[in-house]
């Protein structure tokens, strides 16, 4: 049985590290706020972009693109955004393990694959697969445009130059506070996107006065079409993340208290058994003066 | 001037505007146009430039860089990357800028050296459409 003072110890460290959960779990309740407040406010843009694009690609004809031609698929490109940091359960790890997936999956296909890795933890995990084509870390805290801006158009180039026939993005999606779960979505080519209301959008979309042609402001929405969606999931990561931190670091401080108790129970119970000895001693020793 | 077209400015950090006004004028693509109540549906993609719109005959210029427009149904929508609104614009700060793509510019001429022209481009661009908003606010 430990002593008393081992026990003692036990205790001590537990709680200081109940106390740095409970701090972490703060911080990212605090980060959560501000990540899930950028959503928000990029949501109408991203509305307002998809109800335009999808007036505008509804009479296009999308072999004229070459962002938005289909290929035969034989080298396919993820593009798997993670967060920088861990301590967010099992956030990062479900990512990676569906990128795995889904690696196995195209590879069973005979197609190629290869990685761009947004954010340390998948850079990380997938390193020694030698898939990783181009990783960008530490941007994730500060979302900024230019650099989802920075990866499009990487992404862009290197299916343009045919080196990557289909490329998706993998990252995990904020469903709410306590769920987030990983999530795939094809980036290229570019589908056309069916307008909200069907039919009567694009009806409209042909008395549109264009400036300049369709065909030109196609081609500047594309590449802002794939910011937007790799922006896009870069802000759900960031939330998810901090959202996965929170509930990770909750579970971790209640873990702490439990382990307080079990162990102030085996605390108490080894100070009764040295009282009960001691005073066996005293009475031991009582008698034996008697004699 | 009863009719009113409404004018949304929309970023990717939020809505900006959401007013109903009289006149909108915007850097187009083929130059600068006007947009009136009850126009015709158009799409048009946009310059860095100066968007001014007029309402109750005042005159409220905007910093915008690039992106497209829509007019549809009385609306017109502006979704660019950014947009400040001429009296928010710290011109001191947009002179600073100004002057280091002017510079980052002379550089990649004389010296070639590795420079993204483009994005020093867009910079002074950027910077020139701003100090252009903050003035016209005078």
């Amino acid at each position: 049985m430990a002593s008393l003072k081992d026990v003692q110890n036990q205790i001590g460290g537990v709680k200081k590290t109940s106390q740095i959960t409970k701090a972490m779990n703060m911080v990212a309740a605090a980060k959560l706020r501000g990540a899930q407040q950028k959503m928000e406010d990029f949501r109408p843009y991203t509305a307002k972009f998809n109800e335009a694009m999808g007036n505008l690609s509804a009479n296009m004809d999308a072999g004229q693109f070459p962002l938005m031609e289909a290929r035969e698929v034989k080298a396919v490109e993820l593009i798997v955004v993670t967060s920088d940091r861990g301590l967010c359960g099992s956030f990062n790890a479900n990512i990676n393990k569906m990128t795995e997936k889904l690696i196995a999956q195209y590879e069973r296909e005979g197609k190629k694959v290869s990685l761009v890795c947004v954010g340390k933890k998948g850079a990380r995990y997938f390193r020694k697969t030698g898939k990783v084509r181009q990783q960008y870390s530490d941007i994730m805290g500060t979302f900024q445009m230019f650099n989802a801006r920075a990866i499009a158009q990487d992404v862009a180039a290197n299916f343009l130059s045919g080196d990557a026939d289909e490329v998706h993005i993998v990252y995990g999606k904020f469903f709410s506070v306590a769920v987030q779960r990983p999530n795939q979505e094809p980036l290229l080519p570019v589908r056309p996107i069916a307008g909200p209301e069907g039919e009567a959008s694009g009806g409209a979309g042909g008395d549109y006065i264009y400036e300049p042609s369709p065909g030109e402001i196609m081609e500047v929405l594309l590449p802002l079409y794939l910011n937007v969606m790799v922006y896009h999931a870069m802000l759900e990561v960031g939330a998810s993340e901090h959202a996965a931190r929170m509930t990770a670091m909750d579970n971790a401080t209640n873990a702490c208290k439990d382990m307080i108790d079990s162990l102030t129970l085996i605390y108490n119970k080894a100070r009764q058994a040295g009282i009960t000895s001691e005073l066996m001693d005293i009475v031991g020793g009582a008698e034996a003066l008697k004699g | 001037m009863a009719e009113k077209i409404q004018l949304e400015v929309v970023t990717p950090k939020g809505a900006v505007v959401s007013e109903s006004v009289d006149i909108v004028t915007a850097p187009g693509y083929a130059g600068e146009f006007g947009v009136l109540a009850n126009h015709a549906p158009m799409l048009s993609t946009i310059k860095t430039g100066v968007l001014i719109y007029k309402k109750d005959n005042q005159e409220q210029p905007f910093m915008m860089s690039g992106g497209f427009c829509e007019v549809s149904n009385n609306k017109i929508t502006f979704l660019v990357e950014a947009a400040d609104r001429g009296t928010e614009i710290d011109v001191d700060r947009a002179l600073r800028a100004k002057e280091r793509a002017e510079k980052r510019l002379a550089l990649a001429q004389q010296q070639r050296e590795k420079i993204n022209v483009a994005r020093a481009e867009a910079a002074l661009q950027r910077s020139l459409a701003r100090l252009k908003a903050a003035k016209s606010e005078k």
